[in-house]
């Protein structure tokens, strides 16, 4: 389980966190929606560590993270996938060695063994025959795919998804999608911050929408978005359901 | 005229130049790999995120910048066995090649210093995330991600620099080192004759770091490609 307490971060004159509390139980998947720069990447990066919050706490399997001791954030990060919304793959790597760069350098699995439980993974996804390619041979979706291969890599209990598909063509959100859907089937606990509004009431069992740092409102798929109760968030949705 | 060139250039006296070229090239070599090395060292210091490493590169960079190399290289010579002398009353000998080759590393290892720094910098931040996410610790990220890809940026910087370290080996044959430049004061004080082994030592640096910079030039072109 991930516990978020009072988390405050601000970027300068931004509040991009303003004391929002937030719990993902195990084999929940929570969706956060809302405008762009109202808060909930930030959320799922400081979750992660890569972003350090002004004050708060963050536990995750009820140990409270901190951001600065980097011994035990590989800790928590290797049980915590993340997928970016730019990929971030590692170019000089090809697609194989991408993912089985952690688990042999982190958990000191051997090559054989890590090659073996990548292509596994590299055919869930569906991207087996591009297992020797470099990630510059690859379209957007399908180095999406090869991202989300590398964050199980380390066989997570929990992902995080940051803005998956909004960096891809829109013929290439679907393929992503499928992928993460999957998981969900499969009973992975996730976070996943989206702007795909149909993905999102499809997938999630919570929604919680984000507006200026502040979360406005949580509630199932069906309530919130048949019947939202926030002013906010029915103005939010009427401008992006069409 | 020609008659001179003739006298001056013997087979004899023109290997006696190649056996120049050897050293310098040694030099150069050597100086552009130990450098490189420092280098690395020097920007894991700069960019670390422990102060007191700070300071040490920065320390390193400035004194090795603000100070001419020609006297970097007769401090090594000259001041280090004397200093040796002083502390245990022993007396040290030293090879001229092998100080000029710390001197000069040393030196070319300040500014290969920048160049790793500026390369390591231009990874996108993006790359950082991706390693910390996967469980990657500080200097994992460094070796496993950051470098390899620094290191594709920083080769025509770092051919670059070679070629500044033929021209700059030279400074050796001011310790007694008989390198390229050496050899053609060794024949022009032989002959009453400077001109000639000058323009000769000239012309061979010159070839020297032309190919280089046209080897250069083709792995720039080499490595646009893979991008």
């Amino acid at each position: 389980m991930i516990k978020v307490e009072n988390l405050y971060k601000n970027f300068g004159k931004v509040q991009a966190l303003d004391g929002v509390s937030l719990s993902i139980n195990a084999g929940e998947v929570v969706c956060l929606i809302g405008p762009s720069g109202s808060g909930k990447s930030t959320l799922l990066r400081s979750i992660n560590g890569l972003e350090i919050p002004d004050a708060g706490e963050i536990y995750v399997d009820d140990l409270k993270i901190d951001p600065n001791n980097e011994e035990m954030m590989c800790k928590v990060r290797s049980g915590m996938g993340f997928v970016f919304q730019h990929f971030n793959l590692f170019p000089h790597l090809t697609v194989l060695d991408n993912i089985t760069l952690s688990p042999i350098m982190v958990q000191g699995v051997d090559k054989a063994t890590a090659e073996k439980e990548a292509m596994e993974l590299l055919k869930m996804v569906g991207l087996e025959e591009k297992a020797n390619e470099f990630p510059n041979k690859l379209s957007g979706g399908q180095k999406q795919r090869v991202a989300i291969a590398r964050a199980l890599a380390l066989k997570p209990e929990y992902m995080l998804f940051d803005e998956p598909t909004s960096a891809l063509d829109p013929e290439m959100v679907k393929e992503v999608l499928n992928v993460i859907k999957s998981l969900a089937d499969k009973g992975m606990t996730m976070a996943i911050v989206t702007h795909e509004m149909g993905f999102a009431k499809n997938v999630a069992d919570r929604i919680v929408f984000f507006e200026e740092g502040k979360i406005v409102e949580e509630a199932s798929p069906k309530d919130f978005f048949e019947n939202p109760k926030s002013d906010r968030a029915k103005d939010f949705l009427s401008k992006v359901m069409y | 005229m020609w008659a001179t060139i003739v006298k001056i250039f013997t087979p004899d006296n023109i290997k006696f130049m190649l056996q120049g070229v050897k050293i310098s090239l040694l030099v150069a070599v050597l100086c552009t790999i130990f450098g490189t090395l420092l280098g690395i060292m020097i920007a894991s210091c700069k960019i670390s995120r422990s102060k007191f490493l700070n300071v040490i590169g920065n320390i390193y960079v400035e004194l090795i910048r603000g100070t001419p190399m020609l006297l970097q290289l007769t401090f090594f010579y000259l001041g280090i066995p004397m200093i040796y002398q002083m502390i245990t009353g022993k007396y040290m000998s030293v090879s001229a090649i092998m100080m000029g080759i710390i001197a000069i590393s040393i030196n070319s290892g300040a500014y290969s210093c920048e160049l790793i720094r500026g390369a390591i910098n231009s990874i996108d931040r993006g790359q950082w995330e991706a390693g910390k996410a996967i469980g990657l610790n500080h200097t994992q990220i460094m070796r496993k991600i950051i470098l390899p890809q620094s290191f594709k940026r920083i080769i025509p910087s770092l051919a670059n620099e070679f070629i500044t370290l033929i021209k700059d080996s030279s400074l050796v044959s001011t310790i007694g080192v008989v390198d390229l430049m050496k050899t053609s004061t060794i024949l022009g004080a032989k002959y009453y004759n400077y001109f000639f082994p000058m323009i000769g030592a000239a012309v061979i640096y010159l070839i020297l770091t032309l190919i280089t910079s046209q080897f250069t030039t083709r792995i720039e072109r080499k490595l646009a490609e893979s991008d």
